[in-house]
């Protein structure tokens, strides 16, 4: 599984995969899957932003893998896609996660040398990603 | 490998060495790199090395576990000795002195032979370490290898006692006067466990050249290099582990080690101390220089500012980031004082060439300022085992969800529940989902039923069930244990405002006002609190004590003249029921009516000697001086009565008409007793967690209770209202009074039937949602079981 953090203007902050053979697989599934975010941000327009959405419909017919998306109110997207092979996540666990991210995104948003567009270099963030993906694989 | 058997001063000299190399903190394997620096520093040929790493079975395994390490230990020693090495030579070699160490092996070690005179070790070992004279400034960065040879030790400690001069002569206070210091201490410093301040000195020296260049616009330089030696060995900060064991042993066989040259055990591990401790002088320094950019030293420093502070230091941003990261304690984007010092201290420590550290190290976790939250977040640092330094000891910073990540990894890791829940319960989101939740609950609660005042506890536990069920989708059932006290309190907070606002409605204002403001707070309470079981206990134990009866409470249903009257009866005399409001007899004066069976039906609650009760209540009229209205109906009543033979105990069904007068006589012992036992039966119900709905009952009948000597007071028992049409009729005399009189006690009967009727399929229900919570609970528990197996 994967996590991708972009910003504002879908420029990668933070990628970090587990299994490392598909990477590439991974990033291009995100950057799709960041249009289909995009499309649902502006849909959803004036109805508060939603604190995050779904995706089980990105399916290959090869492999099956399950993209999520979160947005934050300042527009930066969290991208997680799992493989479906792993014991399916549930809903709960994702939004845990996703919270856990965002959480995490805003401790490194706090530190002052941390200027926002730079990827994320934080330790603890990054800790905090491979532990969440270490415990749901 | 055969066992080993070490005296009791190998044996901790030994566990110290391998605590020192145990650079991952694994306490169980002693890191390659370090331990082959530490053989290495034994002054042995590197074929000798590599043998006793062969033979101790290292090369097997492929690292050093303690068996090995220890082994290894012992074959130096035997090497070192002069003794050839062989396994069986282990054991066989008695008085084997511990094997030296020349460089800086551990700061522990010099220390240790630096305080305590080591007396067989001591004389070899203070001429062992030739301390190197300075360290090259430019090696800070491999200050932490012990190994370094040329390191360390600036001077050679000849005496045992030296060191211990050391931190004496190293004065406190200015800058400068460190950098005399060091030089000072160069000489016998190992030993620092005493000084802080004095131990820094000598490493000071070291650093200092690099040092120069740095902090240019900050304080003197000196400044850093003693700083830099307390904040050596971060990373290995056996130190502290090791403190305490060396600490006590007085003949701290640390051998020579201690030659390993004052700077670096300094480095190392400040000694016995934390290493990364900060010293007064420091933290003085670190205070003006907070002064420097916020004058007011318990407020914060912005971000920007400390960005623009620290930047200075020309330490990669990189770095600046992870200092600040390990710093700001509860990740507010700004600094208080402790929190500057630390992250000051460890920018020095950088600065000098020693590792920042993964966790911030409990030295310098910044005190508790304000607790809004709970205190006592463990430390982060695993390798702080203690910290000597009674200053920076506390870790309490108000447990934001961050550091309750920092500090709970492996909660967090290990158990998704636990998890999820502290995300929940820290994050505000929980806050506001309790509000959410709590408000949903208050229609029902408040619907109950006039209940007012008394909050016993087994309303509460009522309230706590409401909350729980709706609330229990919303938290884990294993969250509430793992809830914190802010939580609570600000529940609390939420809770009791909310909740008189929605029971006012009820007519009770002021009694549940109260009640409510209890509820809520239980609920809240029971809530965070687990469900299984604990809850009931739990809410006695954090329910507020019941209030006091209140005396008048509005009660409305409270028509009888007589219940004022018996309230302040009552109130007076009954303060210690807990929680029992002086209720005066549900409808006080039930004349004869009561006797009616009808009422039966509308008692399904109490069951038990309620139906007595209606059947009673007639009675009780009689004999309720207050009920000066019925007495004269009563009389009626009984003087109908056909004998008093008629016991209608159990069945209370009194037969309408005649036999109620009789019955009431009859049955009148009978069901005080029964109102006892019915109302002690209540009682025992409401004390028991599922009795919340008995509640109103339960007051009238423990009121009833109370009020027997004076009232004898039928309970609420409604019914009777076909009973008192009966006896109505029956009873020639029926004054229009009375029957006014006894169509509103009808009426209240009734009410009160339904509202019993009410509670008990609200208690019902709830036992039912107990239940299943229980079940559900028992699943996780069985879930997470073999979590704690794995």
């Amino acid at each position: 599984m994967s996590v991708i953090t972009a910003d504002l203007r879908n420029y990668p902050l933070y990628i970090r995969s587990v299994p490392t053979q598909n990477e590439l697989k991974f990033h291009y599934t995100v950057h799709t899957s960041l249009d289909v975010v995009e499309e649902k941000v502006s849909a959803v327009g004036k109805a508060l932003p939603d604190q995050r959405e779904l995706y089980l419909g990105l399916l290959y017919p090869t492999e099956d893998y399950k993209v999520y998306g979160y947005v934050t109110n300042s527009k930066v997207k969290f991208v997680i896609v799992v493989d479906s092979s792993n014991t399916s996540l549930r809903d709960n666990e994702i939004r845990s996660m996703f919270r856990k991210l965002h959480s995490s995104f805003t401790d490194v948003m706090c530190n002052p040398f941390y200027n926002p567009g730079d990827t994320i270099q934080s330790k603890s963030f990054d800790s905090i990603v491979s532990a969440m993906m270490v415990q749901s694989s | 490998m055969e066992s080993l058997t070490l005296s009791d001063v190998e044996q901790k000299y030994y566990s110290d060495l391998f605590v020192y190399c145990d650079v991952d903190n694994t306490k169980k394997v002693a890191s390659n790199g370090k331990v082959l620096d530490l053989f290495r520093a034994a002054q042995l040929s590197n074929d000798v090395v590599l043998q006793i790493t062969e033979l101790c079975g290292a090369t097997r395994l492929g690292h050093f576990g303690r068996s090995q390490f220890y082994i290894a230990l012992k074959l130096i020693a035997l090497a070192q000795s002069g003794l050839p090495l062989r396994v069986e030579s282990l054991n066989s070699v008695k008085d084997l002195p511990l094997p030296r160490f020349v460089v800086g092996k551990n700061e522990q070690e010099s220390r240790h032979t630096a305080m305590y005179p080591d007396t067989e070790n001591q004389g070899p070992y203070s001429s062992v370490i030739p301390r190197p004279p300075g360290r090259v400034p430019a090696k800070k960065l491999s200050t932490h290898e012990v190994i370094q040879p040329c390191v360390s030790a600036v001077e050679p400690q000849p005496d045992t006692t030296s060191p211990v001069v050391s931190p004496h002569q190293s004065p406190p206070t200015s800058p400068h006067a460190w950098r005399k210091h060091k030089r000072q201490a160069s000489g016998g410093a190992v030993d620092r466990p005493p000084a802080v301040a004095g131990a820094a000195w000598p490493p000071f020296r070291e650093a200092q050249p690099a040092g120069d260049g740095m902090w240019a616009s900050h304080s003197p330089p000196p400044v850093q290099e003693s700083w830099v030696s307390f904040t050596d060995t971060p990373p290995s900060s056996t130190l502290p582990a090791v403190h305490p064991s060396s600490a006590q042993e007085s003949t701290t066989v640390r051998t020579v080690a201690s030659a390993a040259t004052t700077n670096e055990i300094q480095r190392q591990a400040s000694g016995y101390e934390d290493p990364w401790k900060i010293t007064d002088e420091q933290r003085q320094y670190y205070i003006n220089q907070f002064k420097t950019i916020q004058p007011d030293l318990t407020g914060f420093i912005p971000g920007s500012a400390a960005k623009e502070f620290f930047t200075k230091s020309k330490l990669p941003i990189l770095e600046l980031s992870h200092i600040w990261e390990l710093s700001d304690f509860d990740k507010d984007g700004a600094l208080t004082l402790d929190e500057f010092c630390a992250a000051f201290h460890l920018v020095v420590a950088r600065k000098n060439g020693y590792d920042l550290p993964e966790k911030l190290p409990e030295s310098l976790m910044p005190k508790l300022i304000d607790l809004d939250d709970s205190a006592g977040v463990p430390e982060s640092a695993p390798e702080v085992g203690f910290s000597s330094s009674p200053v920076e000891v506390t870790p309490n910073k108000s447990p934001s969800m961050p550091s309750l990540n920092q500090n709970w990894p492996e909660l967090n890791q290990s158990n998704e529940q636990w998890e999820t829940f502290s995300e929940r319960s820290s994050s505000s989101q929980t806050l506001t989902q309790f509000d959410s939740n709590i408000a949903p609950a208050d229609p029902d609660t408040a619907i109950v039923h006039p209940v007012p005042i008394r909050m016993t506890p087994s309303k509460i536990h009522m309230q706590e069930m409401e909350l729980k069920r709706t609330a229990s989708d919303h938290t884990h059932p294993t969250s509430p244990l793992m809830a914190k006290p802010p939580e609570l309190s600000e529940e609390k907070k939420l809770a009791a405002i909310k909740f008189p606002g929605s029971t006012v409605g009820d007519g009770y204002s002021s009694s549940d006002s109260f009640t409510s403001d209890q509820e809520p707070i239980s609920s809240a309470v029971t809530r965070q609190r687990s469900h299984s079981g604990t809850s009931p206990e739990g809410l006695k134990a954090v329910a507020p004590p019941p209030p006091p009866p209140r005396p008048h409470a509005s009660h409305s249903r409270s028509s009888s003249l007589d219940m004022n009257r018996n309230f302040t009866a009552v109130a007076a005399g009954t303060q210690q029921q807990a929680g029992v409001v002086a209720f005066p007899p549900a409808v006080p004066p039930r004349p004869l009516p009561t006797q009616t069976s009808v009422p039966h039906g509308h008692r399904p609650v109490d069951g038990d000697g309620l139906p007595a009760h209606s059947s009673t209540s007639p009675q009780q009229m009689p004999e309720q001086p207050n009920f000066a209205d019925f007495s004269q109906f009563q009389v009626f009543a009984v003087e109908q009565p056909v004998d008093d033979g008629d016991t209608q105990q159990d069945g209370g069904q009194v037969e309408k008409g005649v036999d109620a007068a009789g019955a009431v006589r009859a049955t009148k012992n009978d069901t005080q007793a029964e109102e006892r036992t019915p109302a002690t039966v209540n009682s025992a119900k409401g004390s028991t967690p599922l009795a919340p709905p008995p509640k109103p009952v339960r007051r009238r009948l423990k009121s009833e209770d109370e009020l027997r000597p004076d009232v004898e007071d039928h309970p609420q028992k409604s019914s009777v209202v076909p009973g008192v049409l009966a006896t109505q009729a029956s009873i020639p005399r029926s004054i229009g009074k009375d029957k006014k009189a006894i169509q509103a006690s009808i009426r209240r009967n009734k009410e009160t039937n339904t509202v019993l009727a009410r509670l008990n399929s609200e208690l019902q229900q709830q036992l039912k949602d107990l239940l299943e919570e229980r079940i559900s609970l028992e699943v996780q528990l069985e879930q997470l079981r073999p979590f704690s197996h794995l």
